[in-house]
């Protein structure tokens, strides 16, 4: 029972941690080429979550703090975007570490691929959605090069947290 | 950080930055004469020549866009959709360029004149 409770708040602090991050980055403006860009900064929870937590429990912060901030802040129109590519780049990002064994593995690497799947998994449901082919070939390669910085910058960030949280020495 | 590390991040880069190139290779259709296409929900909604001077609303089911033709670019000024991308989209000129609203499911962009 006392570990159950642990995971149960150290989860529902980790969705809420996402859903301000995502609310506090509606905030800041992007000046971009692609309107809408954004840094992703909620990824810093993901990636936290997939170094610490089974993925059954990544999932589940990922779908959580989509669909409540969807409620709360961004209206539903936008959940099927960010609930899929949420998912979709979550589960990669946990393969992708589980792929890189040893001395291999690298945050940095996983997050990259995250901030990339990402984006291609938006992309490919707005395409869909839209029944327009030239917008995902219109968007591919600016939405492909955010992912690089964004990705960094997220990993290098979920880097220095992750020492912090590693002190805890969560055992889920 | 060791070599293992920085070859794994590398490759990963290398592929982002091939696949973006080759996007925008095959993306990008030379010059021409361009006409503008707006389409919701996948439909085709209307074809409007871009040198002419117009202004009209577009109804979708989900919303109104106001686009704006105007100097040959096309704008969407206003509309009642949650996020405002479309209306902060630069305006579309060039054949390839396009504005799109999600939430209304539309799509404004420059298509080659009779293209399909």
């Amino acid at each position: 029972m006392k570990r159950n409770a642990r995971l149960t708040v150290y989860l529902s602090v980790l969705t809420a941690q996402a859903m301000v991050l995502n609310w506090v980055e509606g905030l800041i403006p992007m000046p971009l080429p692609v309107p809408g860009a954004r840094l992703g900064l909620a990824n810093i929870v993901t990636l936290i979550a997939a170094y610490t937590l089974p993925w059954p429990s990544v999932l589940l912060i990922v779908a959580a703090r989509t669909i409540l901030g969807s409620f709360l802040f961004s209206g539903l129109s936008t959940l099927l975007y960010s609930l899929s590519a949420g998912l979709v780049s979550a589960a990669v990002m946990l393969l992708a570490r589980r792929l890189m064994k040893g001395d291999g593995r690298s945050i940095l690497a996983v997050s990259l691929v995250g901030a990339i799947v990402h984006n291609l998994t938006q992309l490919t449901v707005a395409a869909l959605v839209l029944e327009n082919i030239r917008v995902f070939m219109a968007y591919l390669p600016w939405l492909l090069l955010l992912a690089i910085p964004a990705g960094l910058f997220v990993g290098g960030a979920g880097r220095l947290l992750l020492r912090y949280v590693d002190r805890l020495h969560l055992d889920f | 950080m060791n070599t293992k590390k920085t070859t794994w991040i590398l490759i990963i880069l290398a592929l982002a930055v091939l696949g973006a190139v080759l996007a925008l290779l095959l993306h990008r259709p030379s010059g021409g004469l361009g006409e503008v296409l707006v389409t919701v929900d996948g439909e085709e909604y209307g074809r409007y020549p871009l040198d002419v001077d117009a202004e009209f609303t577009v109804e979708t089911p989900w919303g109104y866009n106001d686009v704006i033709i105007h100097d040959g670019q096309a704008d969407v000024h206003e509309a009642d959709c949650p996020n405002q991308i479309c209306v902060n989209t630069a305006p579309a000129r060039e054949i390839g360029d396009m504005i799109v609203c999600l939430p209304h499911k539309l799509v404004v962009e420059i298509v080659p004149e009779d293209a399909p």
